[in-house]
């Protein structure tokens, strides 16, 4: 392959449940030479533990496998290639399920799919423990044996690496597992620029890139405060695509044609999204220095980024473990004026009072009015009388199942027991859901990456 | 000196990590960015959100983006799928930063009148519908 000085990487899903067409519209759109696809979050992966509990076939994003069918010939033809951390908690088993998807798209022999393995220690745990590896969690410092029988997932977020040798190896679709949604982005740059591991500033600038990318059309117009009244044609919003240089700068923009905008506004504060402390952005291949990224507006939806800086990695990876912390629903009801708070507060009231006459314990009860304080609780003050309507909404919390499952009839109830003028409760009592925890750990490296394994096959 | 709601000066976008909610603030106009630097304090912002938040708050500074990232812990119920909140991921967080209020010249005042909100006559019919339509009540940051 000759080299390339620039390449294109195109966001197409920001998250499990984003945007159907995205991807379709990026591969259609214009240029572009990759085109990432990040379906994960933190409870993503316990939801997909279970149903690979139920279904060993199962534990992907299947979307993903539908949206290929739809897109591989495009792809296969324009030679676009496709990274996604897809696989969940199988990526064996989206991966055998991409190559039927393949061939049912008649691209047998024209495409190689890549498989990354090994961030799932789901299994691993109990040795990992006897090996010392506490597994401490982040927040509270407890060590995993305190609730090592309650874990349902357990992965390392693990970086470009095995991507890079996928892409190597001629791989044209990678699906990984708990890949960080960034390397998503900017293995690609890695592999396509030859970037050694010791060029941190221009790795920490694909760190960027991939912040930028990984939350979809969020940096192009999407969930975007500043101006948001005035984003043109968001019915059929663009994607961001990153276009990246091997000089480590880029620069953000979208197809022409499409929706939403790519401003200093839209990209800053996407750059702020889920930010912790941005001096130390901590990813598996580089620590990032987000103070240090400089934009420029360097013509109509295009935003270019340079000037960033990184530090060495760090000696741990981090891990996502999910573990099973109890049981929760919410119920709601509808008020209306006059005085539609006073009615909801009520009912909340004897709701409170029900709970207690039964007996019921939980860890939490949580009252709030829809229409008033949900969001900005007490800063907004005591509601007027003349609020035309508002919507009590109660949840509880308690590690009982059967206390949640009584709460979920309590509900109802008050329609014909309560305060007056309350209606919506067509949609039923409300559902017991389990609460999926999430534990924060640290890993040494060396646990983890002599058990990564990357597998490429022809359709 | 007149005190204005911090909605007028800076955008904002907010999200979560376990159980701390992010609210990055960003000026609107460079020119703004010391005052905010100023009067958005942690203990001020703290102060702010009262009972909304258990923890402390953080402050980070990213002078190139005008902006200030601000970590408020303890915020979200416990955060994650435990939450019982409605805004269980802090996603709106940063609107309620806004309403926070900041002293500022009469000159400022004058000057971001209006800033930030939708702007008078706009309708939703008009929303994303085309290029040009909605009008424009700021100048793009």
């Amino acid at each position: 392959m000759a080299e390339r000085d620039l390449i294109r990487i195109a966001s197409g899903q920001g998250f499990w449940g984003d945007d159907l067409d995205a991807p379709v519209r990026q591969v259609e759109g214009g240029p572009i030479d990759y085109l990432m696809l990040d379906y994960l979050a933190e409870v993503t992966m316990s939801i997909m533990q279970k149903q690979r509990a139920r279904d060993p076939e199962a534990g992907y994003a299947r979307d993903f496998i539908a949206l290929m069918e739809r897109i591989f010939p495009a792809c296969v033809e324009g030679g676009v290639r496709v990274v996604t951390n897809a696989g969940g908690v199988n990526p064996q088993g989206c991966a055998a399920a991409l190559v039927e998807a393949g061939r049912r798209a008649g691209v047998q022999g024209k495409a190689r799919i890549g498989r990354v393995e090994g961030d799932d220690i789901l299994d691993r745990l109990g040795d990992l423990i006897d090996e010392g590896h506490e597994l401490r969690n982040m927040e509270t410092d407890e060590p995993l044996s305190v609730i090592l029988d309650q874990v349902q997932s357990a992965n390392v977020y693990i970086g470009a690496a095995p991507i890079v040798e996928a892409l190597e190896k001629g791989a044209d679709v990678i699906v990984t597992g708990r890949s960080t949604d960034t390397a998503l982005t900017y293995a690609p740059m890695m592999h396509e620029f030859g970037w050694a591991n010791d060029e941190l500033d221009r790795i920490a600038a694909g760190v960027v890139a991939g912040h930028i990318n990984e939350c979809g059309a969020q940096s192009t117009g999407g969930n975007c405060l500043i101006n948001w009244w005035s984003m043109p044609n968001m019915a059929e919003v663009g994607f961001p695509i990153v276009e990246a240089r091997r000089d480590g700068t880029f620069t953000v923009t979208k197809h022409p044609g499409t929706g939403g905008r790519v401003d200093r506004g839209t990209v800053a504060e996407q750059i702020l999204y889920e930010m912790g402390d941005p001096t130390t952005y901590i990813t598996p291949d580089v620590v990032a220095d987000f103070t240090s990224i400089e934009l420029r507006e360097e013509g109509p939806d295009r935003v270019s980024v340079q000037g960033i800086r990184g530090r060495p990695r760090t000696d741990f990876l981090k891990v996502s473990i999910a573990y099973a912390g109890g049981w929760k629903a919410t119920g709601t009801l509808t008020y209306s004026w006059p005085d539609a708070a006073a009615k909801a507060q009520a009912a909340a009231r004897i709701l409170r009072e029900r709970l207690d006459r039964l007996g019921l314990e939980f860890d939490a009860v949580r009252t709030e009015l829809v229409g008033w304080d949900s969001t900005h609780g007490p800063l907004v003050g005591e509601p007027p009388a003349d609020l035309p309507e508002v919507q009590l909404r109660v949840g509880v919390r308690g590690q009982d199942r059967a206390a949640v499952e009584r709460f979920t009839r309590e509900i109802a109830p008050l329609v014909l027991t309560g305060p007056p003028s309350v209606t919506g409760f067509a949609g039923g009592r409300p559902r017991v859901q389990q609460i999926m925890a999430y534990w924060p750990a640290l890993l040494r490296r060396e646990a983890v990456e002599p058990h990564l394994r990357v597998r490429v096959e022809e359709i | 000196m007149p005190k204005i709601r911090l909605v007028h000066l800076a955008h904002a976008r907010s999200g979560d990590k376990g159980d701390t909610a992010n609210v990055g603030v960003i000026a609107y106009r460079p020119q703004d960015f010391e005052l905010l630097r100023e009067q958005l304090t942690p203990a001020a912002v703290k102060a702010h959100f009262g009972e909304m938040i258990e923890g402390e708050v953080e402050r980070f500074e990213l002078t190139n983006l005008h902006a200030l990232n601000f970590l408020l812990h303890g915020a979200l119920d416990g955060g994650g799928t435990m939450s019982l909140m409605n805004d269980a991921q802090g996603k709106v967080f940063s609107t309620a930063m806004l309403r926070m209020e900041v002293e500022v010249s009469q000159e400022t005042a004058d000057a971001v009148t209006g800033k930030g909100r939708v702007p008078a006559g706009w309708s939703a019919e008009a929303y994303g519908s085309s290029p040009t339509a909605g009008g424009s009540g700021g100048d793009g940051g």
